[in-house]
């Protein structure tokens, strides 16, 4: 049965959303790129949570290594190791990547950046070029590593009508406890009151100065319009209550603070030598920072393209100065 | 002596309370603060793309009330209106279609009520017990009931193609998680849902649309569900590829494992929930659960896996939701080595921490349904632990 509803997709539609790739190489438009390009490109979009040579940084994925390690102890699981296809590679870098910046790149850009993962990885030689064309000569090491579901078989002996209910073990012993690992959230212990609030880190707290500067009104269309920006400096950068250095240091206060002023945060020698020379981050400072920050600074580890458009910039600062004040 | 919150007239005996323009939609009262979704810090690089927990250990019955109900996501919960939703039916079809929200709500609908569980939920204690509490052993589940249309409809009307035998399914978000499913299982009890206990899915659970893929791996039920292609062969995407399978201990991986394997646990007593009122009467309960169909029944074990009591299931189990179950009993204030067995329709039953191992090694990650043991001691307190 038809109901006649919904109408018909046209190709134009099609072709924007139809992006995937298989493993035979279906779906991959026409392009190429390089090992060297794919450096370059790579550190400047993907080295920041994956580090220049795509070995990580901190919690984010490593993307090179790890071969040989699949039946170690927490194996390390990389596209050189462990991923079967290229495709999954490429699919992924195209329509996920970068973080807080997807489906931006051109795809010269990812053939450069997947022949760059796979020159990490040890696969190609420097020399390589990914295209179109030679996108089915690559093959993965762990092509053959897995196998289709076999539970119903190698778990047969977990279906059983009559589990034992009486004298199934002579004796029982404590073997492992979690209270001596202690990897429990501390607020979340039956012995920790309920209504206890999460202790706020101490490094979120908020420069005193801050509050005075926040004395004229805040245009809230303006600030609205810097959250939605921020959005692009959200995967390393925390601001407001409860805020964290994560991949960036914590931006609270950044209005007016001096450069480098997050303590433990390990920032770059460029940046620690621009707080010496006594940079402060007021409006006009942080705007040339953000309109391109390598080239304001050369040896920023803040590895962000930078907001092309004067209005953006102005909103963030806005927002900046807005949820610091919340 | 008597209770002056007996004899004494009480403010709330006495005053007003809230008049019904004070919470038009409601929230649960502030003394029930402590009942939220937790995340644990330390397992992900960033709160974007993490996942946090059902608090289990404080809920009683079996449906999980959406602002709970775990989440996980890998750009973050997006905010996308009805209006600028769209749903495409693409590949091998007779005609490629385009269905806004309107055009959904005018199918003929159903309502089911299923679980959801992320294949990781219990992942953190495959090499030995970690997490001091139900909600973060086993917290990664919720239960719902889905309101919408059989996947299988929207494909009839666009008409599949002989060839087709698989479908891939994507969401709207920027980590566009697409997954491959065998066109046989979205031509069965697949669900594209826009309701959930009665209510608009909430933003972190994929509003306006997402797909319901009952006793599946919760990875695969697409949140802000916009593509459906039928194709003839998987797209291996990241997460049926580099996640989502389970390495055992020589180095090859099982994919495509897509069934979750009968559970359970005891939600309380346990860490996050341990004995206050001393000696006597005590409800032992907790959640099983089976992606192979209905639990037939729950075995509790209070000596470590010694000797076995059948519990009472509040209802019937019913096919991939969740059962709540019940020991009542007489606690006399010895140590207890708590423990509980799932058995569901297709004659499985749950296995221990060893059986599991012993199969899958340690490094699987996924679907670690193993039985879990809480040590409660004769102060009523509770530990995550392990036995021989």
């Amino acid at each position: 049965e038809k109901f006649g509803l919904g109408r018909p997709a046209l190709p134009k539609e099609i072709a924007a959303w139809d992006l995937d790739v298989a493993p035979d190489g279906t779906g991959v438009p026409k392009g190429s790129g390089d090992v060297f390009t794919g450096e370059e490109v790579f550190a400047e979009k993907c080295a920041v949570c994956h580090g220049d040579f795509a070995e990580g940084v901190g919690n984010w994925p490593k993307l090179a290594g790890g071969q040989g390690t699949l039946d170690h102890d927490d194996p390390l699981k990389t596209v050189g190791s462990y991923w079967p296809y290229l495709s999954t590679t490429w699919d992924y870098v195209n329509r996920s990547m970068p973080f807080g910046d997807a489906q931006s790149l051109t795809p010269d850009e990812v053939y450069a950046i997947v022949a760059y993962i796979l020159y990490s990885n040890d696969l190609v030689d420097d020399e390589f070029v990914l295209s179109d064309a030679t996108f089915n000569e690559v093959e993965l090491p762990n092509a053959d590593g897995f196998i289709l579901d076999d539970r119903q078989e190698a778990e047969a002996h977990f279906w059983n009508p009559e589990p034992c209910m009486e004298n199934c073990k002579e004796s029982v012993e404590i073997t492992m406890r979690a209270m001596v690992l202690d990897v429990t959230p501390e607020e979340d212990r039956a012995d920790a009151p309920a209504d206890v609030e999460p202790v706020q880190d101490a490094a979120a707290e908020q420069p005193a100065e801050v509050s005075d500067e926040v004395v004229v009104a805040l245009d809230p269309e303006l600030v609205a319009k810097g959250e939605k920006t921020f959005r692009k400096c959200k995967s390393c950068h925390q601001i407001g209550a409860g805020a964290k250095s994560k991949t960036g240091p914590i931006l609270n206060g950044i209005i007016g603070a001096p450069a480098a002023h997050v303590e433990g945060f390990r920032y770059s020698k460029a940046m620690k030598a621009a707080a010496e020379d006594g940079l402060v981050w007021d409006e006009a400072e942080l705007a040339a920072f953000l309109a391109k920050p390598k080239t304001y600074m050369k040896g920023t580890k803040m590895s962000f393209a930078g907001l092309k458009k004067d209005a953006d910039i102005e909103a963030v600062i806005a927002y900046l100065k807005a949820a610091t004040a919340e | 002596t008597p209770d002056p919150l007996i004899t004494e007239v009480q403010d709330w005996a006495s005053g007003l309370g809230d008049g019904v323009d004070a919470t038009p939609y409601g929230l649960p009262i502030e003394h029930e603060a402590d009942v939220v979704r937790r995340n644990v810090e330390w397992l992900t690089a960033d709160t974007i793309s993490s996942i946090n927990f059902t608090p289990i250990h404080a809920l009683d019955g079996t449906i999980t009330p959406q602002g709970c109900a775990f989440e996980r996501h890998h750009s973050g919960a997006i905010e996308l209106r009805k209006e600028d939703y769209r749903l495409m039916i693409n590949g091998l079809v007779d005609t490629p279609l385009v269905f806004t929200y309107a055009d959904l709500e005018r199918f003929p609908r159903e309502n089911r009520v299923y679980f959801c569980e992320c294949a990781a939920n219990s992942g953190m204690e495959w090499a030995g017990a970690q997490l001091n509490g139900a909600q973060f052993t086993h917290g990664m589940i919720h239960n719902m009931e889905y309101s919408g249309v059989p996947l299988r409809t929207l494909l009839e009307e666009a008409g599949v193609n002989p060839a087709g035998k698989w479908v891939y399914v994507e969401g709207a978000d920027a980590s566009s998680n697409g997954r491959s499913i065998p066109l046989e299982k979205a031509m069965d009890d697949v669900l594209v849902a826009f309701k959930a206990n009665g209510e608009a899915l909430r933003k972190e659970h994929g509003y306006p649309v997402r797909l319901v893929v009952p006793g599946w791996e919760g990875n695969m039920w697409i949140k802000w569900l916009r593509r459906v292609e039928v194709m003839d062969q998987p797209v291996e995407s990241r997460e049926e590829t580099s996640k989502y399978t389970d390495t055992l201990a020589d180095g090859t991986s099982r994919k495509w494992t897509w069934e979750m394997d009968a559970k359970s646990v005891v939600t309380s007593p346990s860490p996050q929930s341990p004995i206050k009122h001393g000696t006597g009467p005590l409800v032992i309960t907790g959640l099983a659960w089976s992606g192979r169909g209905a639990i037939t029944g729950v075995d509790v074990s209070v000596d470590g896996g010694k000797s076995w009591t059948e519990a009472r299931l509040a209802a019937p189990g019913t096919d991939k939701a969740l059962t709540r179950f019940y020991l009542d009993t007489n606690w006399d204030g010895s140590e207890m080595l708590l423990q509980s067995r799932a058995r569901d329709a297709s004659g499985y039953v749950q296995p221990t921490k060893a059986q599991l191992r012993e199969v899958r090694g340690l490094n699987s990650i996924y679907h670690n349904n193993a039985i879990q043991t809480w040590w409660v001691k004769a102060s009523g307190e509770a530990e995550n632990v392990e036995v021989s």
